[in-house]
């Protein structure tokens, strides 16, 4: 599933990255196949949002999100 | 060991990893910034000796790797290559994040450099739960680690002496020979870590309690509409007495140099071309200085990028990104500084916008311009409730210079062509207790760039305004009686009545039109012009110039400073590009004669329109 539909506070395992201009930056910001990631905190307009990704906050806007395929840690209490 | 062996060390880390605490710690004051030769970046160096070893201290912008975004990080790269190259790197590790601050020392590690790692922020790691075996990533990774805290100085005085001795580059292979992806880099760092630290217990940070409130969907923004308010009232309050002071020992200066210098065309070029030039520059430092004290503080504590996490989705939509803000809100105090500040947006386009937009953000040089009009306008004693009417029209003119950056950014956005998306993957440092030291350096400069960057410009545009308002194609006007008949004659005289048939459509006269040229420096000379013009002799004295300049009458009688006219040129002065220094900045930044010369059209084409729209409706 897409990072974007991982609920507030549900801890995922980042799968993939897919391709894009930003790739990189992401990849350098820790956003690496095998990463735990869990969104902490919506911006008041609902995007961008902060996740705790392994040891830090890192934000960044749906779009974003949206390259990064997770696989939930509880599958059944993800969503 | 040769005596005084020089050491040249470069240090580099992450963003808010505590670098520039290390750095200011290490090297106390004695900081000297200098231009890296064909780039605009200025590196701050630092020396200290230790036994018998200088040691050149190199600090470099916060990176997250090796392969730079933003301006800020590609300048930070290249320090690596200058001739002479550096000896050591210090590596900057804050160890509560060691995974994600390893990233870059893998990259770094690659080159062969001798290194040397520090680690900060170890009580925030404690904290976490987080235990480091430091023997063995000092094994692991063959070079030496020393543990430092910048705010107690805990382990300062070891690191230094390292500094001074042989270093080693790390032989920790990060990645493979073939494949440097990275992938493969953060999978490297995962076995070092694997084998050095441990995760002892999960600890909540107080950081993530305090951004529930500030980066709640209403607590949020009321807290930094108060943090605004308490910002701006602070620039003008506590700056009004510095500046008087300024404006005092100028005035004592001028008038000992008066009495000192023989008579003739250098006295007055010193008094009333330097000196005037140099004291407009000055007396703007107290409100930039503090202003930047303040930005300082919300970005040392972190709380900037929480105010950069709920502004983003707004800005985006107008071309601009929550990185945007920080430019945006010193543009209030100088355009000059705050364009300086995008350095750390990395989408071009972002950057651009924000750079063409910022200065329609109204800078502390159109405050004295808009208090002299405002008066005229308004009667001191009018009232709206409790609310002066002179107070809410100086905020409406806040608001207009906003609008306008917001407005002009759309525009923008539509115009400019770039095909790399914007992005804001952005991270959300953990909330500090203000570092002091960090703060009061970085404030004083930023005050000091923009003496000598907006400084050099002023005083040369100054100088030679100063020329045009004093001489004239009329040679024998040495014995000319009237200050103010010597400048209708004068160069600038003659400009201004050129431009009349120009600027009549928005209510102006040539004696207006001489004050827009002789603004063109900086805008607050507009004051001091009128204050020629008008034949008042203190140019502090606003009353009195607002007098002379209600009894100027038209030929049939009426009044010149209708309130049609004083609220066009209020307008005319919040949009036009008045200002070289801005110029000259954007051009530097830009690289390219193309965007000033863009920036100084679009903006005074936008003057004139809204200052004779204004005039239509009220004039």
């Amino acid at each position: 599933m897409k990072l974007t539909e991982l609920h507030i506070g549900k801890i995922g395992r980042i799968r993939s990255v897919a391709d894009s201009p930003f790739k990189e930056k992401l990849q350098e910001m820790g956003c690496i196949p095998g990463s735990l990631i869990k969104p902490i905190l919506k911006a008041p307009l609902g995007d961008p949002i902060a996740y705790e990704l392994e040891e830090y906050t890192l934000s960044m806007r749906k779009n974003e999100a949206e390259t990064i395929e997770i696989r939930p840690l509880d599958p059944i209490f993800a969503t | 060991m040769s005596d005084n062996k020089k050491i040249k060390i470069v240090l580099a880390g992450n963003p808010n990893c505590g670098k520039s605490s290390l750095f200011n710690s290490l090297t106390g004051l004695k900081q000297k910034i200098t231009n890296v030769p064909g780039t605009t970046i200025e590196n701050k160096v630092g020396r200290f000796a230790i036994e018998d070893s200088f040691i050149d201290l190199i600090d470099t912008p916060g990176t997250y790797s090796f392969n730079p975004k933003s301006l800020d990080e590609k300048e930070a790269v290249k320090v690596f290559f200058e001739d002479p190259l550096p000896d050591a790197i210090l590596y900057v590790a804050d160890a509560a994040n060691l995974k994600r601050n390893l990233f870059y020392f893998s990259q770094l590690a690659q080159h062969g450099i001798p290194m040397v790692l520090a680690l900060t922020m170890l009580d925030i790691a404690d904290f976490k739960g987080f235990e480091i075996d430091i023997d063995r990533l000092e094994k692991e990774l063959g070079i030496r680690i020393y543990k430092v805290n910048a705010r107690t100085g805990d382990g300062i005085a070891e690191l230094k002496k390292a500094l001074g001795q042989d270093q080693f580059a790390p032989h920790y292979a990060f990645g493979s020979k073939e494949d440097h992806t990275h992938e493969s880099h953060f999978v490297s760092i995962n076995k070092l870590l694997n084998k050095t630290t441990t995760l002892k217990s999960k600890r909540e940070l107080v950081s993530n309690k305090i951004d529930a409130w500030a980066t709640h969907p209403i607590l949020g923004y009321l807290m930094f509409l108060v943090v605004l308010l308490v910002i701006f009232q602070s620039v003008f309050s506590l700056a009004a007495y510095p500046m008087d002071w300024i404006e005092n020992g100028f005035s004592l200066l001028s008038e000992w140099l008066s009495a000192v210098l023989p008579d003739g065309w250098l006295k007055k070029l010193v008094i009333n071309g330097l000196v005037a030039g140099v004291a407009g520059v000055v007396v703007f430092v107290p409100q930039i200085a503090i202003l930047f004290f303040f930005m300082g503080l919300l970005e040392d504590t972190g709380y900037m990028a929480r105010v950069s996490f709920i502004m983003d989705k707004m800005l985006r939509g107008l071309g601009l990104s929550g990185k945007s803000v920080v430019p945006l809100l010193s543009g209030a105090a100088c355009a000059i500084p705050a364009i300086m500040s995008t350095r750390n947006i990395e989408n071009w386009k972002d950057r651009l916008i924000t750079i063409m937009v910022t200065p329609l953000m109204s800078c502390s040089a159109r405050l004295p311009v808009y208090t002299l009009l405002i008066s005229m306008a308004i009667p001191s004693d009018q009232y709206v409730g409790i609310v002066s009417v002179q107070a809410l029209l100086m905020l409406g003119m806040y608001v207009l210079g906003t609008a306008a950056a917001l407005v002009a950014a759309v525009v923008f956005k539509w115009i400019i062509r770039h095909d790399v998306p914007s992005y804001f993957i952005m991270e959300l440092p953990v909330y500090h207790v203000p570092r002091w030291g960090n703060i009061w350096i970085n404030m004083w400069q930023k005050s000091r760039s923009f003496v000598t960057e907006a400084g050099k410009v002023i005083l040369v545009v100054s100088v030679v305004l100063w020329f045009l308002a004093s001489y004239g194609p009329k040679t024998d006007q040495t014995f000319s009686i009237q200050e103010s008949e010597k400048l209708v004659e004068s160069y600038a005289g003659h400009f201004g009545k050129t431009l009349e048939p120009a600027i009549l459509p928005i209510g102006f006269n040539w004696k207006i039109g001489i004050s827009l040229i002789t603004s063109f420096a900086a805008r607050e000379v507009f004051v001091g012009t009128m204050s020629t013009i008008y034949s008042v002799g203190d140019e502090d004295n606003f009353e009195q110039i607002r007098d002379k300049m209600r009894k100027d009458t038209l030929a049939n009688g009426k009044p010149v400073y209708s309130l049609g006219v004083v609220l066009s040129l209020m307008v005319f002065y919040a949009f036009a590009m008045q200002c070289m220094g801005t110029l000259a900045v954007v051009y530097k930044e830009t690289k390219s004669w193309k965007w000033p010369v863009i920036q100084f059209v679009y903006m005074t084409s936008l003057a004139y329109l809204g200052s004779w729209i204004t005039f239509n409706l009220f004039g």
